[in-house]
């Protein structure tokens, strides 16, 4: 008997008789006010954010609150002609010294303030992770008030890695003091298009 | 009568307490994050509801077990994950070896799995000149520290920084008497980020597996799984077999519930979804079992898997905020801790289920709704009777039956124990009472209840 065939066997033999899955449809947030409350719920944990009317504005801020003498890579066609695009065929810690990475997310959650990325829009998957500073573009009209509305839109995705992001990496390990910039972004600022 | 092989809870809890002022801010630090968890839980009005359905589906997956482990698995190879199945600890680990082996890889990076202490992968790996590094600032001060960690979610919560600034000192050159937390974790980062950008290998733990995807979700707030994952050439994650839950949905009702419970936030920093490998990377996922078919079988304690590792009972527990994470020496502390570790080695645990008021608020806070300390009082009646309880222990409560089996022997018991107390109060407030540790004994009352309603009935005017 091998391993796999034990430990089913057991489970089998041991787990009790079936208990049914509730039902979770009643689980709803409300759609007013989603931007406001997105916006005061990303500040609390640490994020910044600019409402913008287009990527044009939003290279302009990039310019005021950003080193643009360091490295800044982008996913966005629409920067591709003032920052680096970010490609897929090259070894991902090759961004090792990315300073800003501007990437887009498919939506983001009011509740929470997580953006919702996948690897289809992250260009390389570390990007997100290893940049000195975070910038993620997401459109207003896309926000949605909690994750049960988020999972309706996600389905089972074709993507091959997809995560939510709330803010800059962060860590109160060392006597409960909160510090922002672990391993990850140090800041994280999201450009939402109205 | 069996005694631990260890020392127990209370005499590692006795060396915990002897700095009070340790214990006082422990003790704060903790009620702190449970107060932060009211807030935000408070923030959601369906709250209770999402509790109750969280424990309907653990109750689900727990009750279907054998059909979720098949359909994940089936769900796994399809996207070109590598599955294994490990029966015991030793066998974890011989897996994951045999895997770094065969890309000949001699350094991992590993971010937080509770599940990979428990099996002692570290030293195992290490002994066989593979070095490992935590990647969880937490563990990693607990790795240089060469202790395991005292909290599932903050494991060096019982460390001081000035402490922690030695330790850097000590293994990171760091200058002498620093101890400003930014500053501390600067110089981990710069240090760690230099070790994701090197290792080839990373393992992760798992907080959920959606069988209905055939993919994991992996919840952190520094970002560590995902650099070490997104950085490496092979990728590892090891999972206990109650991690699965059945659709892709239910992620929205856990993860409402597990960063609000944990440490107040509406959600981790970091919430990612691991489907495929990266083109060019290796995936594997390890299925472990080390006992939980066991705890399965155990109808009083197999809602105990339902558990998804937030740590709220451990913030709330007096006996854990006055103890401290390491004198419940398992890798899982605290009340739940005491109700997982019974079932590894009931006798070398046989303290734990004591090492609680069974007050009820860890039941009270816990996001799956797990009886916590109903199933503490149960594991008691089981070391009982299977003969693990201390000497002192069973002639205690053999006292205690005998005293309250009729109300004459209460009474004189009660009298003679007020006697003592007011006159030779010396006989109870000694170093022989355990009661008196750290604590000064009551002054007794003059009089029981009883005799004052007697007294009383009696002076009534009629």
């Amino acid at each position: 008997m091998t391993t796999r065939e034990k430990i089913l066997g057991e489970v089998l033999q041991n787990q009790p008789s079936s208990l049914p899955l509730p039902d979770i449809s009643r689980f709803r947030g409300e759609k007013q006010d989603v931007v406001q409350k997105y916006k005061t719920v990303f500040e609390s944990i640490g994020g910044k954010v600019f409402l913008v009317e287009n990527v044009e504005a939003i290279k302009v801020l990039i310019k005021q609150h950003y080193d643009t003498g360091k490295r800044i890579a982008t996913t966005l066609p629409e920067m591709t002609d003032v920052f680096e695009r970010i490609i897929p065929n090259v070894e991902p810690y090759t961004y090792e010294d990315v300073e800003l990475a501007i990437i887009n997310a498919h939506f983001s959650v009011a509740e929470n303030g997580a953006v919702w990325l996948s690897d289809e829009v992250m260009g390389q998957r570390v990007i997100p992770y290893i940049c000195q500073h975070l910038g993620v573009v997401v459109r207003a009209e896309s926000i949605v008030p909690t994750l049960h509305e988020a999972y309706d839109i996600i389905g089972e995705g074709t993507y091959g890695f997809g995560g939510f992001i709330a803010g800059p990496s962060k860590t109160a390990d060392i006597e409960q003091a909160l510090v922002l910039g672990a391993h990850g972004p140090l800041s994280m600022a999201v450009f939402i298009l109205e | 009568m069996s005694q631990p092989t260890t020392k127990d809870h209370a005499a590692l809890a006795e060396a915990f307490i002897k700095d009070e002022e340790r214990v006082d801010w422990h003790d704060g630090a903790l009620w702190y994050i449970r107060e932060k968890r009211d807030i935000a839980s408070k923030g959601i009005p369906e709250w209770e509801d999402l509790r109750e359905a969280a424990s309907q589906i653990k109750s689900n997956v727990i009750s279907n077990l054998h059909e979720y482990l098949l359909q994940f698995e089936a769900n796994l190879k399809k996207n070109g994950i590598t599955v294994h199945w490990a029966d015991t600890p030793e066998e974890h680990n011989e897996i994951v070896y045999a895997i770094l082996k065969a890309k000949e890889i001699d350094q991992m990076v590993k971010s937080k799995s509770m599940l990979t202490e428990e099996c002692g992968l570290n030293e195992y790996l290490e002994e066989r000149g593979i070095g490992v590094i935590n990647s969880d600032l937490g563990e990693y001060i607990q790795q240089l520290d060469n202790e395991p960690p005292s909290h599932i979610v903050l494991p060096c919560i019982h460390k001081r920084k000035e402490e922690i600034g030695e330790l850097f000192h000590e293994h990171l050159g760091t200058e002498k008497g620093l101890s400003d937390p930014t500053q501390l974790t600067r110089v981990a980062r710069k240090h760690l980020r230099n070790v994701f950008m090197t290792r080839r290998a990373a393992l992760t733990g798992v907080n959920f597996a959606v069988a209905e995807t055939g993919e994991y979700v992996v919840c952190t707030n520094e970002g560590n799984a995902d650099m070490g994952a997104h950085l490496s050439e092979v990728q590892i994650a090891s999972m206990g077999l109650e991690k699965i839950i059945p659709q892709k949905k239910h992620l929205g009702v856990f993860l409402r519930l597990l960063a609000r419970s944990a440490t107040g936030q509406p959600i981790t920093i970091y919430s990612s979804h691991y489907k495929k490998p990266r083109e060019g990377q290796e995936m594997h996922l390890i299925l472990v079992n080390a006992g939980r078919t066991r705890q399965l079988g155990r109808k009083d304690f197999q809602d105990s898997l339902k558990c998804i590792k937030c740590g709220a009972c451990m913030n709330t527990c007096p006996v854990y905020r006055k103890s401290g994470g390491l004198s419940y020496h398992n890798t899982i502390s605290g009340p739940i801790g005491a109700i997982l570790a019974p079932n590894l080695d009931m006798k070398r645990h046989a303290d734990l289920p004591f090492a609680s008021t069974l007050c009820g608020s860890c039941s009270n806070v816990c996001p799956v709704k797990i009886n916590i300390h109903d199933q503490l009082y149960k594991w008691r009646q089981e070391i009982v009777k299977e003969g693990y309880a201390t000497n002192t222990k069973v002639f205690g409560m053999k006292a205690m039956a005998w005293t309250l089996s009729s109300s004459d022997k209460l009474a004189t018991a009660g009298r003679a124990g007020r006697w003592f107390m007011q006159n030779v109060p010396f006989v109870v407030n000694n170093k022989l009472n355990p009661w008196y540790k750290q604590r000064d004994m009551p002054e007794g009352p003059k009089e029981s209840f009883t005799e004052w309603y007697i007294k009383n009935e009696q002076n009534k005017p009629d």
